[in-house]
Order: structure tokens, then sequence, then C-alpha cells
């Protein structure tokens, strides 16, 4: 069975280290804030100005002044504190965020990463997404294995790119991928979602990947 | 006493500037021309200078460049202004949320330059501090970087960003004095400080509007230099809220 979306924003909270700066993205990696392991303590940036995210607030508490990067309503906690984009892409460019965990549309096998733009389709922009995955320490996505329109694992990306070699680690329904951003191993198929088979994951990624005994054996 | 002097002289003698306007129309009389460029600060419907967006609305000035990281929504903000077609070109990072602003960028009647938000930001606060350019890693190998001078520092490659400054910057705070000193309250800071340092002329407006010393000098976040204009707009009825997300009361956290 492929994971679900719970399950992939599971897997991915186990990336986070006590004590790690992270920031999450829209979709499916806001769930990963509901699957912090237990004695891990993380602290939540949001790119818009605040770090020390709290949890959506009681029904009546919504303050319209106190938004995540996602513009949804948040609260604050006893650590909290505010400052301006500038000072917050300081803290995400100079590389004093631990992690990232973004969606994306297209991962290539070398770490490259498209997920802002289809050309003559989708005009939104990339928000912070470039800066983050040019400054944080770790950048690890969090997509679902295939599109409708086919893999979104590639030997290279065809859509305009948000950052090369970026992605260290991709979670998809069916399992895990880990890059070699910068050295010359490319990628790795390291787990397995249970019960989805080798043939599965081959027929639905085009990129290039080895695949470690834990996977093979799982 | 060398230039010392007791609190009473000085007090006597402090010429109060004259920077607080009636109502927002006021606060941009005689300073809005065609063609203009215009720093728009919030960050979503968070810290958005919305009596001054309708101001400059009812205004009908036009072909204006705006920089601001997103274009409100529709019929809020800066949506008010693509109503009316008053914006040629649009600088954001991200402009997802409104639909009027997809159309007329498909139709090819808005000009549109995607900045990344962090490259946007610092494009404002360098401008404002007098730094022409500078170089980040945020970008490089894409679209982005096309057509920008790229140099290595330390064996990686950066690519060159140009600071922003513009004619006319408009800001958001929550509280300010006669001064133009200002204080933002809690995300609605985003954009706002380095916009009001980026601009030939920067108007403010505040909820609330104080006297001189009745804000704690450590607290200010904007000093009063960089603000010409300010203009008192206490806040009816709840300010909107783009995306109402809740949790209910009985759930752990």
């Amino acid at each position: 069975m492929a994971w679900t979306r719970e399950q992939m924003a599971a897997r991915a909270a186990r990336e986070l280290q006590d004590g790690f700066y992270v920031n999450l993205g829209i979709g499916i990696p806001t769930l990963v804030s509901n699957y912090i392991p237990p004695g891990v303590s993380v602290v939540l940036q949001s790119e818009n100005g605040m770090l020390g995210m709290g949890p959506f607030p009681y029904e009546g508490e919504e303050d319209p002044d106190l938004i995540n990067a996602g513009k949804q309503t948040i609260t604050e906690l006893p650590i909290t504190s505010y400052f301006s984009s500038a000072d917050s892409f300081a803290m995400i460019r100079g590389g004093h965020i631990d992690l990232s965990i973004l969606g994306a549309m297209q991962v290539a096998e070398n770490g490259d990463l498209a997920n802002w733009m289809i050309p003559g389709k989708m005009v939104k922009g990339m928000g912070g997404a470039m800066d983050l995955v040019a400054g944080v320490k770790k950048v690890v996505v969090v997509m679902e294995h295939v599109s409708k329109d086919g893999p979104k694992l590639l030997h290279r990306c065809t859509l305009p790119l948000t950052g090369e070699h970026v992605v260290d680690l991709v979670i998809t329904d069916l399992g895990v991928f880990s890059i070699d951003k910068h050295g010359g191993r490319g990628m790795s198929l390291i787990e397995r979602a249970e019960g989805v088979s080798l043939d599965e994951i081959r027929s639905k990624t085009q990129a290039e990947f080895t695949v470690s005994e834990r996977a093979k054996a799982a | 006493m060398f230039g010392y002097h007791s609190r009473e002289f000085v007090e006597e003698r402090i010429v109060y500037m004259k920077k607080v306007y009636a109502d927002p129309q006021s606060a941009l009389a005689g300073i809005l021309k065609d063609g203009m460029v215009i720093l728009s600060g919030g960050f979503g419907l968070a810290g958005i200078p919305e009596a001054l967006t309708q101001a400059l609305r009812e205004s009908g000035v036009k072909g204006l460049t705006v920089v601001s990281n997103n274009a409100g929504v529709d019929g809020i903000g800066l949506g008010l202004l693509l109503e009316t077609r008053q914006i040629k070109k649009m600088i954001s990072s991200y402009v997802g949320e409104n639909k009027l602003f997809a159309q007329q960028y498909l139709a090819g009647d808005l000009e549109l330059e995607f900045n990344p938000q962090g490259t946007l930001a610092e494009r404002i606060r360098a401008g404002g501090a007098g730094i022409p350019a500078f170089f980040t890693k945020t970008g490089v190998g894409t679209l982005i970087a096309e057509g920008k001078e790229t140099r290595e520092f330390d064996g990686e490659t950066y690519v060159m960003e140009r600071g922003i400054v513009g004619d006319l910057a408009l800001v958001h705070a929550w509280k300010g004095d006669t001064e133009g000193n200002l204080v933002y309250r809690k995300t609605a800071r985003n954009f706002n400080p380095m916009m009001a340092t980026a601009a030939r002329v920067t108007v403010a407006e505040v909820e609330h509007l104080v006297e001189p010393g009745e804000i704690e000098p450590d607290q200010i976040h904007t000093p009063g230099i960089f603000v010409k204009r300010i203009v008192h707009v206490p806040v009816i009825g709840a300010k909107r809220i783009e995306h109402r997300t809740t949790r209910p009361r009985t759930a752990a956290a």
C-alpha cells in the first residue's frame, strides 16, 4: 500500500532532530508539525517574519496580524519572535535554518528541483522557495510519486528550476530517496512503503537510482 | 556645559516636524505622478496600507510600477488598483491569490517581474541603505539569473541583484508618533520596515497616532527620519483574514 499524505508527513517528521530550526512549506509539509516525535523539540520558522510558530488558534481567537507564510491564522508561543522579511531571509539565506521541507512538481536525480512555474499555465511565483533551497542546510521534498502527466522523479527537470543541486531527500507515497546533490553518487532508494514493490517504483520513476540493501529487503 | 542643555531648555526649543496629515488623500497630495515606482508594504493582507491604496485609486494616477510581495486579493489591497488598470508593472514574489491579476497578465495587459521573496526583501533593504547591488546564491542556475552578472566567491557561484529605490513607499504600522517613529505589530511587520527606508517619500498609515515620548525609544522599529508623512487610520470593525484556520477546543496540542 502506498503511503497516505499523513504517513508521508509522519515519515518526513523523522528527519527532525532535537533543537532544529525548521521551515515547513505549504501542503503536506505543513502536516509534518502534527508528527513531531516525542522528546524532539524544534522551532518552526515562518518566512514572512516569525520564529517560534504555534498551532492554529481556537475559533474566535484568530488575529489578522498573526499569519504564516501560507497566510493562515496561527498563534504565538512563549519563545516567539517577530522580525522583518529582510531579517527572516538573512536567517534562511545565511544558513541558520537546519531543515526545509517543501513540495515539488519535479525532482531530478542530481538534486535539481522545479516547484514554482508551468510556462503558459501557472502564474503564481516562487515566494520564498528559491531562497530556502539555496540557503537551508538540508532540503527535504515531500510529494506524490507521479502526477497525472507521469513521473516526477526525472533524469533532468523539464520545468523551470527553483534551484540546482539542492534536494537531499525525497519522500513520496511509494518510498524515500536520498540524493548526493554535490557528489557523483546520484539518487538512491533507501526505503519502500510497506507492500510497494521495487518493480512498481521502477515503472513510475524516470530518474536513475540505486537501491540500498534495506530497500531491497523490505 | 559644552553643548549639554537641561531637559527644560531642550523641550522649549524642539520644533516638532509637520508630518501629520488629516486624511489619506491629503497625505498623498502633490507627490503622485503617472509612471512612478511605488513600494507597497504587507504580506498577504497583513500590514498592507489599505487606506492609502484606496486614496491612490481615487487619485487616478496610472502607469504605476508597484513593488509588493503580493498583489492583494480580488477587490482588496492592490486588487483595487488592478480593477482600475492603474498598474503597468508588478515586482512581486507570489501573486497566486489574485484571479484578476492572472487574467490581466495572461492577456498581456500587465507586466510582471518575479523576484524570490528573500531577494526582493534584500533588494529593498539594500536600496534604502545606499547599496546599489549585491550578490546572492538565491536563483543561481534558474530563469531568475538569466542575463545577470554572476561571480564566484569561495568556490560558490552567486548572482548580482540590484537595490531598489522607489519614488514613493506606502507602509502600514500599528503605532506611530507625530515624528514618524513607527512600531509594527506581529507578522504585519514583514516588508514595511525596509520599504520605509527605500523611497524618496515614505507615507505611513498608523492605527494609533501618539505624541512623541509615548513610544519607548528602545521599542521603535522604524526611526522617524525615514517617514515624511503620517496619517492616522483607526481600524474600524475587524481586519480581514485571507485563510481563517482554527483548531477545535477539545483537541490535544
